[in-house]
């Protein structure tokens, strides 16, 4: 029975749960409400709720489980010596799982009994054969002992299924039948639902804690396979990038950081002087009529997806700085650059800069800047002598916050930057960052033995590491700030 | 005693008048003057930046919108695509794509000569103004009305996208001159077409329809799997997002006592909103697919891991909505006797639900529009099946438009530029509807206390 179908089942038993029972706890105070402790729907939110919330739950852990125990024991069927060097066992597995599927759409054919099916041997029949003739193609000829994986794959995972569904079945109508006889006027039905709604409401909150760590361990797991093969020196302060999927690479971190950080220092080139400008005009200087209209507009290149920009890098800004600076003045032929990628990358942090800033502006108090108006500054020199500095804290952390945002930036940078590891100085020259690198890793065909794929998961908690310390530091700057004014 | 200290020296008189600026005053309100002028050009650089990004991306993509047809009467003679005479659709789809390009060829041909044209081109380079898809589509058609074997039928057919690129004045006679696939005498053979009616530009449906095509077919190129796919995973993210967000706000603001764990996860909500992007795909691809096995491509995962994004925006856009609700609700649900959960989800989470359901839909549009984490899913894969109804399609490989855009943006036609370009027009099209929802559900909804 399918997870879907189950799904249904279980929901319908909480559904009648429901029903059943809030009328039995009416029942109970012979059909006058008053006579109960709490309203007669929480008596059958309390039925439904203990019917669906353990079977749902256990459906989620044994979805996950199973299949991992599954292949652990059908793996013992695979014969060590059969994994030789240009295969590993997920290979393997990967091909007991395809025959395995091959004879599930046999059998669903009606090409094969379900008994033909589990006793088929390859000395008998060209099982390869057989199962092309329902559309399942092959890719080798069927191995005997992938044959037997998948026969006791395929019975162990009817088997799972079976399981499941009278566990699931059965935890459903336990939690049911338990709720539903302690269903009487006299129970706190109120007091059982709100807790249990109170658990569910932490729950959902702590999902945040586990994406984080989820986050964190699946780098970490990886990035110390990757340290087993690549010595850790080598890769933070290897200055050559160069890999090689036959093996023997060079996967040195410091082109990249390099080309990282100077495409992000020219895009806060950018950013920070328009952005910080536009800032102070918009909160000290515009009229009400100006500022209600760029304010959005400048806003909207915060609500741009970043693909947009990477498509306008790569077909506006790339050629045009090509041909009118780079080619004339001859420091370089291509068109994706650490310029191109910076400038764009700037324009996109802009809106981020001059929200952060005219907030932080904006909070500054009013008679800091009477009292410098007051005994004769003019409004520029109030704003560069008082609310500048008393603002600095919290620009310094907006900065920061999009330096952080400028190195984890991948869209722009892949389209724009180009792919070539390189320590150089022309910011008309391609470089490529760290997130560059990771898209070109993990996209593709890919092996999460070889060093080269799993370099990716080092360089992706390098770059988790690095953003996630700038937003620590620049949120305690920006906090830290407002607490004085409040 | 003052006086007298004071009398002691007489004051200087002041050499100027208030009235006159003297050379400090000048210099001091010319530099006011100028800083107010850098003010004023970073705002209009910036509105600068956004309308130059918009006229780039329409002028570049606008032409996607259209595409050149060619109306032609084709022959469908039965002895060549029905051999058995039955019209039975298994026996017909023995004939491959190879078995139709000779009839769309001489259907070219008999239209030229009809027209009165004269070419030099030879009958093979003729065809060529038309598709390579079209064979496919005429078979597709065939094989769906097989009735229609025997008769000759009026038929649409996708021009070559060079031909396209000709009347878009993106192909020229002095680059199809070094191009191998077109030649100068085509393009006049494409004018003279023109002329008489066969061959015209039309709005181009298809490309929101039709799935992608191969590297050398832009012409028959198409966002449709590509809008399922985003679709899909948009269904995925609101019917999880939304619960989950508004469950764990809830329990921030209303229930959470003020304790080392409360405030670990209120840190931790506002550092994954500014965890990259790209980290977020590496989670998807090593929990999701490599632990938990779901299939690569699928719009499940991607929208799982659009789910994990944006969930800190729905967080925050909630609770700041139910912070908004005064407590005089409150203390007047729990007043007359109502539970700390009742007071919540009877009073504050109906007054809420304005704010929260903008934060929802700004979430969305954000998901919509993010990509980098759906390279590292495998959603890259050239898909050309429309995914099965859900639940089933969301297990089913598919695309999505950010990636769809990244997709063309790889391919060597000059093209498939055209192709990007319009896609992010329809890309953009949808973020301005959703984020005019939300700005029109603020205005109308939301209370001011």
């Amino acid at each position: 029975m399918s997870v879907f179908f189950l799904l249904i089942i279980v929901l319908g038993f909480g559904a009648l749960g429901f029903v059943l029972g809030r009328s039995r706890a009416l029942a109970s105070a012979d059909g006058n409400i008053r006579n109960l402790h709490s309203l007669p729907n929480y008596y059958g939110f309390n039925v439904a709720l203990s019917t669906i919330i353990p079977a749902l739950g256990l459906l989620a852990i044994l979805s996950l489980v199973l299949p991992i125990l599954i292949d652990n024991r059908v793996s013992t069927f695979i014969p060590a010596d059969s994994i030789s060097e240009d295969t590993t066992r997920s290979l393997v597995m990967s091909d007991v799982r395809r025959v395995a599927d091959g004879l599930d759409t046999a059998v669903a054919a009606g090409a094969m009994t379900e008994d033909e099916a589990q006793t088929v041997s390859t000395e008998t029949t060209d099982v390869r054969e057989r199962l092309g003739a329902v559309g399942v193609a092959l890719g080798s000829n069927v191995e005997p002992f992938v044959l037997r994986a998948a026969q006791s794959y395929r019975a162990q995972a009817a088997a799972a299924q079976l399981w499941t569904t009278f566990l699931i079945i059965g935890v459903a109508i336990g939690g049911f039948a338990i709720s539903f006889l302690r269903t009487n006027r006299e129970f706190r039905a109120r007091n059982v639902v709100e807790n249990g709604v109170l658990v569910l409401l932490m729950a959902a909150a702590s999902i945040a804690i586990l994406t984080t760590l989820g986050i964190v361990f699946s780098m970490v797991f990886e990035t110390r396979n990757f340290f087993q093969d690549y010595h850790w020196t080598d890769f933070f302060f290897g200055t050559t990038w160069s890999p090689n999927f036959r093996g023997d690479s060079d996967l040195g971190i410091i082109p990249l950081l390099w080309g990282t950080l100077y495409i992000s220092f020219i895009a806060l080139l950018v950013a920070v002087p328009i952005g910080l400008f536009a800032a102070i005009y918009l909160s000290e200087y515009a009229t009400h009529k100006f500022r209600s209209f760029a304010k959005p507009a400048i806003e909207i290149l915060a609500g741009i997806p970043t693909i947009v920009y990477g498509l306008f890098a790569l077909i506006t800004v790339g050629p045009f700085l090509r041909d009118y600076f780079a080619q004339p003045s001859g420091l370089g032929e291509s068109a994706s650059s650490v310029m191109t990628a910076g400038l764009v990358m700037g324009i996109m942090l802009i809106p981020f800069v001059s929200s952060l800033s005219d907030d932080i502006i904006n909070a500054v108090p009013q008679s800091m800047r009477d009292g410098s108006l007051g005994i004769g500054a003019t409004h520029s020199e109030t704003i560069r002598q008082v609310v500048l500095p008393a603002a600095l804290p919290g620009i310094v952390g907006a900065v920061l916050l999009a330096a952080s945002r400028a190195i984890g930036e991948t869209m722009i940078v892949v389209l724009g930057a180009g792919a070539a590891a390189r320590l150089d100085l022309n910011p008309f020259e391609a470089m490529t960052t760290v997130t560059v690198k990771i898209v070109s890793q993990l996209t593709g065909d890919t092996d999460f033995a070889s060093p080269e794929t799993l370099v990716a998961f080092a360089l992706g908690l390098t770059l988790f590491v690095i953003t996630l310390g700038l937003n620590v530091f620049a949120l305690y700057i920006v906090r830290k700030y407002r607490e004085q004014y409040e | 005693m003052t006086d007298l200290s004071a009398g002691g020296i007489p004051a200087a008189r002041p050499k100027s008048s208030l009235l006159t600026e003297d050379a400090r005053t000048k210099k001091r309100n010319a530099a006011e003057r100028r800083f107010k002028i850098y003010g004023l050009s970073a705002v209009l650089l910036g509105v600068a930046a956004l309308v130059m990004l918009l006229i780039s991306i329409l002028g570049n993509g606008l032409s996607a919108f259209q595409q050149t047809y060619v109306t032609l009467q084709v022959e469908l003679p039965a002895e060549t695509l029905d051999k058995e005479g039955n019209r039975n659709r298994d026996e017909m789809a023995k004939v491959s794509t190879f078995g139709y390009s000779p009839l769309i060829a001489v259907a070219v041909e008999n239209a030229v000569t009809e027209a009165g044209i004269e070419t030099e081109l030879s009958p093979q380079d003729q065809g060529d103004i038309i598709s390579k898809e079209a064979a496919a589509q005429l078979r597709n058609f065939v094989l769906a009305n097989p009735n229609v074997v025997g008769e000759t039928i009026t038929f649409e057919f996708l021009a070559n996208g060079r031909i396209d690129g000709y009347l878009k004045d993106r192909v020229t006679r002095e680059t199809a001159a070094l191009d191998k696939n077109v030649s100068p005498g085509q393009l006049d053979l494409t004018d003279a077409l023109q002329e008489a009616g066969i061959l015209e530009q039309r709005f181009n449906w298809a490309f929101l329809t039709m799935p992608d095509a191969s590297g050398q077919r832009p012409e028959a190129a198409g966002l449709g799997v590509a809008i399922m796919g985003s679709l899909y995973m948009m269904l995925i993210v609101l019917g999880l997002a939304l619960p989950i967000g508004v469950a764990a706000s809830i329990y921030l603001e209303e229930f959470a006592p003020k304790n080392r764990i409360t405030d670990i996860i209120e840190v931790n909500i506002s550092n994954l909103a500014a965890v990259p992007s790209i980290v977020f795909g590496i989670l998807g691809l090593a929990i999701f697919i490599n632990f938990a096995g779901l299939p690569q491509s699928a719009p499940i995962v991607g929208g799982l891991v659009l789910t994990l994004m944006t969930l800190p925006t729905i967080i925050i856009a909630t609770r700041a909505s139910l912070k908004s609700v005064p407590p005089s609700i409150r203390d007047a649900a729990l007043g007359v006797g109502a539970s700390k959960m009742q007071s919540v989800f009877h009073h504050v989470l109906p007054l809420a639900a304005p704010g929260i359901l903008t934060g929802t839909i700004i979430g969305l549009a954000q998901a919509l529009g993010e990509t980098a984490p759906l390279l590292l899913i495998g959603m890259v894969a050239f898909v050309r099946e429309y995914p099965s109804g859900p639940p089933e399609g969301f297990f089913d490989p598919a695309s999505a438009l950010p990636v769809q855009i990244y997709n063309w943006t790889q391919r060597s036609d000059p093209a498939f530029v055209e192709r990007a370009s319009g896609a992010i027009i329809v890309l953009l099209i949808f973020l301005v509807s959703m984020n005019a929802l939300a700005i029109f559900l603020r205005r109308r909804f939301e209370r001011r206390w």
